[in-house]
């Protein structure tokens, strides 16, 4: 872990992350509201990929745990009248909680059958949301009073430095002995159990830690938007660009999950005049990545820099 | 009257998710595969019968013939485009295989979604129907065509069963899902097992498909829910299990044209997902699973 701060990833993401802060300087409101919204999805993916990389935990719902921290904080702020901060604070605790119950099946059931169970999770929240219109806005979507910020530069910077300290910690939480432990148990569970490890101990550790991010960049999120609706923080399309981020960037890297989000949304709006085509684009483009470059962005570059 | 009503619907919901379930499960079971372009494929061939149909004007018969086709074809391209490199590609270790098969059949479900919905658009098309009209049995005016559907996909069912137990081939397929190593010891080609096995796969989804189209109709918007359905019956019944499947899927169906007629059609599938929830709490491999 001491020796990071001297390798190459680590001088490459700090350039990145300053090149990135002076962004607001020179680009448009336009460019900059398009990464605002990629930042916050790039936490999205390395909060799933802390549980499929390292816990491997098929989570096929991670709308699941950043609907109920969205929507917890926009419930509060619309319905409530409750103000920001707050909101978020206590979205993301929903969200831990929502985490908690999603790692029960999780110590029971493995594989294909959890992945399941994640993705019945996920169509729940949806129908409870739907039924119960009158809290949450149903199928319309919630208007939420508040925002954070109306100035783009903000926000954006906001959704900047939101990224690069939860990218810290959770790869930082990767690279540690805990995350060893994580990777251990989810290869191989039983062995890792032998050699004396509390498997569930740090299993829904690495829930409540991946329930955590996800619900507050989903609280953020809405604060961003400025609503809350089925469309963008629960349905299953938005869970499966979630997914496919992750193993894009290449699975089992954390940062590498954030530079796949980045990429899926920066190409979807460049393929925005392909017209209806775009996501077909992107569809093909991330298989295409999964069939020859197993390892995605960042895996591939790494085992070239391991290899040289 | 409502509950010969619920009997008679219920039944023919129920043998079109169970014969949509079969080749889900069969390949899951045989090569154990999650194909998440299922939905897709079901979608594909009940677009493909309705344009032939009502576009090309080739009659109702030939155009669901074209549309069990273009239902093989598709599968026959995931296995071979997708799956086997997959399966024998050198650089994914092997216990990471299933998560990569999943992904890369979501995304090619995604891309077969979007080129349909690129061609044909996104509106919801019904296939014209083989038989038309209406009967009325025990007091309930029902149409032919339900009737039919539920025939056909008996009739599919037990043929299916007459394949897999009293044929060579099906007991080689039979066979591979129990042993895999075995069967290439007694000089048996896998692939091409597998090649039989999507090859009925591919069959049994475009009937489900076009039956589909021609009893609900489809867009495809329904590519997600149909997967999703095809899935959680099959790991309600058992991953793997013919049988179990058999039997979620009358479970299922029943429960949610229950649910429609009593409670409310938008409460339609919450009672099944309870359902599956509480399954997999008590016996996580499903009704009739074997691990």
């Amino acid at each position: 872990m001491s020796n990071f701060f001297t390798t190459r990833l680590f001088f490459v993401s700090l350039a990145l992350v300053v090149i990135a802060a002076t962004l607001p300087l020179y680009v448009s409101g336009y460019v900059l509201g398009l990464l605002t919204v990629a930042f916050y999805f790039g936490v999205f993916a390395m909060a799933w990929d802390l549980l499929f990389g390292f816990a491997g935990e098929v989570n096929f719902g991670p709308t699941f745990l950043i609907g109920v921290g969205a929507y917890t904080a926009g419930i509060l702020n619309a319905q409530f009248g409750w103000s920001v901060y707050p909101c978020i604070v206590l979205g993301a605790l929903a969200s831990v909680i929502a985490g908690l119950v999603l790692a029960l099946p999780a110590l029971r059931v493995r594989g294909p059958y959890f992945g399941l169970t994640t993705l019945v999770a996920v169509l729940m929240l949806q129908n409870f949301i739907v039924v119960f219109a009158d809290l949450t806005g149903g199928e319309i979507g919630l208007t939420i009073p508040d925002v954070i910020s109306i100035n783009a530069g903000t926000n954006y910077w906001i959704a900047l430095g939101f990224m690069t300290i939860s990218a810290a910690i959770l790869y930082g939480l990767s690279q540690s002995p805990i995350g060893l432990v994580l990777q251990a148990s989810g290869q191989d569970p039983v062995q890792a159990g032998a050699l004396g490890f509390n498997i569930v101990k740090h299993k829904l550790a690495a829930f409540i830690v991946s329930a955590f991010f996800s619900g507050l960049s989903g609280a953020l999120l809405v604060f961003y938007f400025g609503t809350a609706s089925v469309g963008t923080v629960v349905d299953v399309a938005v869970g499966v660009n979630v997914i496919v981020s992750a193993v894009l960037g290449g699975r089992r890297t954390v940062l590498g999950a954030a530079l796949g989000a980045i990429f899926l949304i920066v190409a979807g709006e460049f393929l925005r005049p392909t017209g209806e085509l775009a996501t077909f684009i992107v569809s093909a483009v991330a298989l295409l990545v999964v069939l020859f470059f197993p390892g995605g962005f960042l895996g591939a570059a790494l085992s070239r820099e391991a290899r040289s | 009257m409502r509950v010969f009503q619920i009997l008679i619907d219920g039944f023919a919901i129920s043998a079109l998710y169970a014969l949509g379930a079969t080749g889900f499960t069969l390949i899951f079971g045989v090569s154990g595969v999650l194909n998440l372009s299922h939905g897709a494929i079901m979608v594909a061939a009940a677009v493909a019968a309705w344009a032939a149909a009502s576009v090309l004007n080739v009659g109702t018969y030939a155009g669901a013939l074209i549309g069990v086709g273009v239902a093989l074809l598709t599968a026959f391209a995931t296995y071979f485009a997708v799956v086997k490199p997959i399966q024998d590609s050198r650089r994914i270790p092997n216990e990471e295989k299933e998560i990569f098969v999943l992904t890369g059949t979501l995304l090619w479900g995604i891309m077969i979604q979007e080129l349909i919905a690129y061609f044909f658009t996104n509106n919801a098309k019904t296939v014209l129907p083989i038989v038309e009209g209406v009967v009325e049995i025990l007091g309930v005016r029902t149409p032919k065509n339900e009737i039919f559907t539920a025939i056909v996909c008996c009739l599919v069912i037990a043929l299916l069963w007459l394949l897999v137990n009293r044929t060579r081939t099906g007991k080689a397929v039979l066979a591979a899902s129990m042993n895999p190593r075995g069967v290439t010891l007694l000089g048996l080609e896998l692939t091409n097992i597998y090649i039989v096995v999507w090859a009925i796969y591919g069959i049994l989804a475009g009937i489900a498909g076009v039956l589909l189209g021609m009893f609900l109709g489809v867009s495809s918007y329904s590519v997600g829910p149909l997967t999703a359905s095809a899935f959680s019956i099959v790991v309600l019944g058992g991953l793997g299990s013919v049988s179990g499947s058999l039997i979620a899927a009358f479970v299922v169906g029943y429960l949610e044209t229950l649910t429609a007629y009593l409670v409310s059609p938008a409460y339609r599938t919450i009672p099944a997902l309870l359902l599956l929830v509480f399954v997999m709490y008590i016996r996580p491999q499903g009704l009739l699973g074997r691990r």
